[in-house]
């Protein structure tokens, strides 16, 4: 379990990659989005057993780290941390599905281990294409593409709200934990009365703050609607960027380019093999 | 409890997200229409502060465990059913983009186990009931452990269909569901207890902020409260069979299609735009024939297991070349930029 203050420093840091200066980071937010939904789909939709098929879509986060300049090692080791929970439901799969799909020599993979690993690639793929999708765009444009494709505006306002003070709220709740900590002599929390003790007063103190930041807005003219600011357009640029790889992820769903590539191989030593 | 893509078909999260989007939309327009304009702040606030109280844990006596707070009840109380929907979705976008706690196409279904149930279903229909209109210590005690013990049931009863119906896990309904339900049987007795305690010490230190609270969801009439219900639950039937049908069965819309039109293939006119079409279309029907996704039947010929075996081994070749060209190309590449 991750301390606190380490997981908000990870939120930052993800958060500070979006204020790069690159190509990608240049695109509008709404073609970035609509890129990263039509990749999970896409990926999603591939049958339980297909493995080979799905691995070539790794081309989409290797091509945005390359572009965007992402740090590899350090969206590697987010993932990692990730895909364990996604594989904990499909380590039961080999119990309950033994039937034998493929066989290499006499050695036989069942369908279980097959469903398995096909659920730890889609993890993989999906949950770097959604830590890369904040990585290139930053948390406030995902917001605003959000609400420019038509999500309610109470609803972005919440998140940009949310935003602004969830890091003032965790040091809250990182000291407090801190402190408590201290007092129970290393141990994690001194049960259910004291939690519920800090927990109240967090609340609390979240709740002032609200009520004063809700004075400050009034005293600087808040009458109950929000006026966004509206940057970038979606141009012939945007519009290539979404075409460009709605095409790949197409060509990539109906065509089983490893499958092909291997049976090329194996063909030409057979070939081989054969001539004398 | 929180899905995360690889385990969600596109048709259970499509629809999810639909039923996900409704709740969303209509809790919008419903503060939207409210004049009370302190809620905005609050909202946001309220969202971080069960962000940030989520991530502290606490030790649960007598098991050498920790937990942590869910916070679905404690908000549907604190600020009525339509901000609390809404404050739960901002903490799971939020989890969903920074921490990859959730997925995207998974979101729907997120919100609408950890966020509807709570929000929607379990707060009007069963916490309202039970701690009536000025509740005194005891009772609301009672009425907010029994909604987090039915909150905490029916979530991971909603994972388990949404599991079961995308067609990616293995296990059986009765396996998971065994899995599942004791376990969140004991979580939801925590939630309910430290929920409980956290209600009454703020009810204790600031008693306004409770009658506010109670005035304002005593305000909120449901006039659509059952057609939600109604909608709700026909579109996760309806997902859930359509997915049922789209997953397990490899031909499944080509047997809906024959369903629709009656004839298996559809009639398309002559045109080049339907040529052109016809051939993607064939392209793309080959695919679903590939011994590899076939299932091994056990009448199969040899020739047929041989040839089997040969696209599986082709698939594995395939996969490691395709592997080590994509990464010796990111590679070369970031060297070659880093060089520039």
């Amino acid at each position: 379990m991750a301390t606190i203050e380490g997981s908000m420093l990870d939120f930052r840091q993800l958060d500070l990659l979006a204020a790069q200066d690159t190509v990608i980071h240049r695109l509008d937010a709404r073609a970035k989005v609509l890129v990263v939904l039509l990749f999970i789909i896409t990926v999603v939709s591939f049958g339980r057993y297909e493995l080979s098929a799905m691995v070539p879509f790794f081309i989409f986060p290797v091509v945005m780290v390359v572009l965007a300049d992402l740090p590899a090692g350090f969206i590697v080791r987010k993932v990692a941390l990730v895909i364990p929970f996604a594989a904990a439901i499909g380590i039961f799969n080999p119990l309950f599905d033994q039937e034998i799909r493929l066989s290499i020599g006499s050695f036989g993979i069942s369908g279980g281990w097959l469903s398995c690993a096909s659920i730890v690639v889609r993890a993989t793929l999906t949950v770097t294409a959604a830590l890369m999708l904040v990585a290139v765009t930053g948390f406030t444009a995902v917001c605003g593409a959000l609400e420019r494709l038509g999500m309610p505006q109470a609803l972005v306002v919440q998140l940009l709200f949310m935003q602004r003070y969830l890091f003032v709220l965790a040091d809250d709740a990182a000291n407090a934990s801190r402190a408590r900590e201290l007092r129970a002599f290393g141990n994690r929390g001194m049960g259910i009365g004291p939690f519920a003790a800090m927990t109240g007063h967090l609340l609390l103190k979240s709740w002032e703050r609200a009520e004063r930041i809700h004075m400050a807005m009034l005293a600087r003219g808040f009458q109950g609607e929000f006026y966004l600011q509206r940057t970038g357009a979606f141009g012939l640029r945007e519009l290539l960027f979404v075409a460009g790889w709605l095409a790949v992820f197409m060509i990539l769903r109906f065509t089983n380019i490893p499958l092909l590539i291997g049976e090329a191989v194996t063909r030409l030593f057979i070939a081989q093999a054969t001539i004398p | 409890m929180h899905m995360a893509d690889a385990l969600v078909s596109p048709a259970v999260g499509g629809t999810m997200w639909a039923v996900s989007a409704g709740a969303v939309a209509y809790s919008s327009s419903r503060l939207r229409a409210e004049v009370d304009d302190r809620r905005v702040p609050l909202m946001g606030v309220m969202g971080a502060f069960l962000f940030a109280a989520q991530m502290i844990n606490f030790s649960i006596p007598g098991t050498g465990s920790s937990g942590h707070l869910g916070g679905g009840i404690l908000l549907a109380i604190l600020l009525g059913p339509h901000a609390a929907l809404l404050a739960i979705t901002g903490v799971l976008i939020v989890q969903a983009l920074f921490f990859a706690d959730g997925g995207l196409l998974a979101l729907g279904c997120n919100i609408f186990n950890m966020g509807v149930i709570p929000a929607f279903l379990v707060y009007p229909l069963l916490y309202k009931r039970l701690a009536g209109q000025d509740p005194g210590g005891t009772r609301l005690t009672f009425a907010i452990v029994v909604s987090a013990l039915v909150t905490l049931q029916l979530g991971p009863f909603a994972v388990v269909l949404e599991t079961l119906f995308s067609g990616l896990s293995a296990l059986p309904f009765t396996t998971f569901l065994l899995m599942m339900q004791p376990v969140h049987l004991a979580i939801g007795l925590v939630e309910g207890v430290v929920t409980a305690a956290v209600i009454s010490f703020v009810y204790l230190a600031r008693p306004e902020l409770m009658h506010v609270a109670r005035r304002t969801a005593a305000a909120m009439v449901f006039p659509m409260r059952n057609l939600l219900i109604a909608f709700v639950c026909a579109a996760v039937l309806t997902g859930g069979v359509v997915s049922l049908v789209a997953s397990k069965d490899p031909d499944g819309l080509e047997w809906a299609i024959t369903r629709v039109t009656g004839t298996a293939e559809l009639t398309s006119p002559d045109t080049k735009l339907h040529m052109l079409l016809a051939a993607i279309q064939e392209k793309v029907a080959f695919l679903p024939d590939y011994a590899f996704k076939k299932p091994v039947a056990s009448e199969q010929s040899a020739s047929a297991r041989a040839e089997n075996r040969g696209t599986s081994l082709a698939g594995i070749v395939g996969v490691g070349i395709t592997l080590v060209l994509l990464i010796v190309a990111g590679a070369l590449l970031k060297r070659g930029r880093a060089s520039l």
